[in-house]
């Protein structure tokens, strides 16, 4: 599948975005992360904009973006729908969490607070099902597909709130679920890899049964139906060379999940602010752009049995 | 609506049987499908750089050739492929406009060029490749199974088929209601055991395949001892021996 700039930016940054709004919901009332208005507020303006550049992002992608809003129509069937649902309406509580801190409303900021994390894991449960519902692609069928998307979410979301929190010398619970995070995507995503890296399942449709030409025997391309490529090989088609992928892979779980997990460790073990500050904004750029190298290659490793068609794999 | 209309016991199931036995792969279907269709409901369809390398546009048809079998069993097959107008497709379901909708009175799937938002996901729902986005209007465009003839009053009745049906010259694709067990395309799939492709996805394609038919027997070549025309040395007998193996 196509890896669309549009939509892999628009995972990581929403993904990171509600990860971040969702741990800022649940941490505030407990205590464990700095109670002050300006923390709040900043902790929820920047996750904020990792939403909305996300969302702009997917609609950018768009043929039609001025339509945007039919999508929330159909949400009794659609998955894609369910998403802007949620989306849309976890703004909701974000408004009065952002009012109530602004406010002072005390204990029903905490309630606004634990509702905008319920909508973040309802709209990164949405974003998980658009793929793992598309039955013609068997790599995001796969059952780690949506703990895979909470996962990095978490992950990421924990890291920018423990680097934001750092500033106030308060980053230990964030940062504690960073690391622990960071070996929880690790491991997700190994697995996951590991899985897919494996013969299909015997069910999965070969070019034999996408033609019928079975009965026959062995089946395979012979002249393809047009000489240029088109909408679907561009689309569906792509697919990225086997070390390019190895490489991704090592970036994606060293850089993005390892290296974050040790500096998050080493600001838990460094006192004061300065350190963790630096170490934990270190682990968020690197979390990033391992992230990136991961959505890009969630997509490139996809296949859709629209190529059975046409080169029989 | 993208929930999929309920299934009714004699639901009307309009679609296609194509006939893998006698195709050609001449392009015919696909080429007048484009010709109709560009102009009609879903039309204009795009072409960019027509006149050039390059060239590439949507199509509703995409004629495949596949070698099937082995040694003397083994056949070239023509293979057009197009929407097979799914009884349960998640083309439909995924769309998040309503956009993409199934018909409940003849199982048409279409799209409503009004609303598509051009997301693109009900062609990564499809598994068969057969919705195509217009890159210049930014929506998504399938094949209609003509729905602008089959039903259309003001062009002869002979006439209201699908315009790929209409144009085979070897009467490879045939049109009507596999829905109705007593249809001549119904009677047709159950007498060739007519298929659907990738039916373990559960779509339910309606659109039916005829295999080849088997050859009967394989021709085993020539026979090492009967004499070959140059074996004949007397031209009288090589005369009549070419007159009557004509
Ligand atoms: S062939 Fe594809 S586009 Fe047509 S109804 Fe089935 S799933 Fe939908
Ligand atoms: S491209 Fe259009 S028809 Fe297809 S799912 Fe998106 S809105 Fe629906």
């Amino acid at each position: 599948m196509n890896p669309a700039p549009s939509i892999v930016l628009f995972t990581t940054a929403s993904g990171a975005g509600y990860g971040m709004l969702f741990w800022l919901g649940l941490l505030r009332p407990l205590g464990l992360v700095p109670q002050g208005v300006a923390f709040g507020l900043i902790a929820l303006g920047l996750a904020v904009f990792l939403i909305t550049i996300g969302l702009l992002s997917s609609m950018a992608h768009l043929g039609h973006p001025e339509r945007a809003w039919r999508a929330l129509s159909q949400w009794r069937s659609s998955w894609l729908s369910r998403e802007g649902v949620a989306a849309v309406a976890t703004f909701l509580p974000i408004l009065l969490l952002g009012l109530g801190l602004i406010l002072g409303w005390g204990a029903l900021t905490h309630l606004f607070g634990l509702l905008a994390a319920a909508g973040a894991v309802a709209t990164v449960y949405c974003t998980g099902m658009i793929y793992a519902s598309l039955k013609p692609i068997r790599q995001w069928r796969h059952p780690l597909v949506v703990p895979g998307y909470l996962m990095l979410s978490s992950f990421s979301g924990a890291t920018i709130l423990a680097m934001t929190a750092a500033y106030w010398g308060q980053a230990w619970a964030p940062a504690l679920l960073a690391a622990l995070g960071a070996a929880g995507a690790f491991w997700v995503k190994q697995s996951y890899w590991r899985d897919i890296d494996g013969p299909a399942p015997a069910d999965a449709p070969t070019i034999e049964s996408a033609t019928g030409l079975g009965a026959i025997g062995r089946t395979r391309p012979l002249e393809p139906p047009h000489t240029e490529t088109n909408y679907l090989l561009r689309e569906m088609g792509f697919r990225i060379a086997r070390k390019h992928a190895q490489r991704l892979r090592r970036v994606a779980l060293l850089g993005g999940f390892a290296v974050p997990l040790a500096l998050a460790v080493l600001a838990l073990l460094a006192g004061g602010t300065l350190w963790p500050v630096l170490l934990l904004s270190l682990a968020t750029s690197c979390a990033l752009l391992g992230l990136l190298a991961e959505r890009w290659l969630m997509f490139a490793e996809a296949t859709h049995t629209v190529t059975l068609y046409y080169t029989g794999r | 609506m993208t929930c999929l209309p309920e299934i009714r016991p004699g639901q009307k199931k309009l679609g296609l049987v194509i006939d893998l036995d006698t195709c050609v792969g001449c392009h015919a279907c696909a080429t007048n499908c484009k010709e109709w269709n560009a102009s009609g409901h879903s039309g204009p369809l795009p072409d960019f750089k027509p006149f050039s390398a390059g060239a590439e546009g949507v199509w509703f048809n995409r004629v495949h050739s596949y070698e099937a079998g082995e040694g003397g069993e083994g056949r070239t097959v023509h293979f057009p492929r197009s929407c097979l107008h799914c009884e349960t497709p998640d083309c439909v379901t995924v769309c998040p406009t309503g956009a993409s909708y199934k018909r409940a009175e003849d199982g048409i799937v279409l799209v409503n060029h009004d609303t598509c938002i051009g997301c693109g996901l009900c062609a990564w729902a499809c598994p068969y490749g057969a919705r195509e986005m217009d890159e210049d209007e930014g929506v998504m465009k399938k094949c209609t199974l003509c729905v602008d003839r089959i039903y259309n009053e003001t062009i002869p009745e002979a006439q209201r088929q699908p315009a790929c049906v209409l144009t085979c010259p070897t009467r490879a694709r045939h049109f009507g209601d596999l829905g109705d067990p007593d249809s001549a395309v119904s009677r047709l799939v159950a007498e060739r055991g007519g298929t659907g492709l990738m039916p373990e996805l559960g779509y339910g394609p309606v659109n039916r395949y005829l295999p080849p038919r088997r050859t009967t027997s394989v021709d085993p070549g020539p026979q090492e001892d009967a004499p070959t025309p140059l074996d004949v040395k007397n031209p009288l007998l090589r005369w009549m021996d070419k007159v009557l193996s004509r």
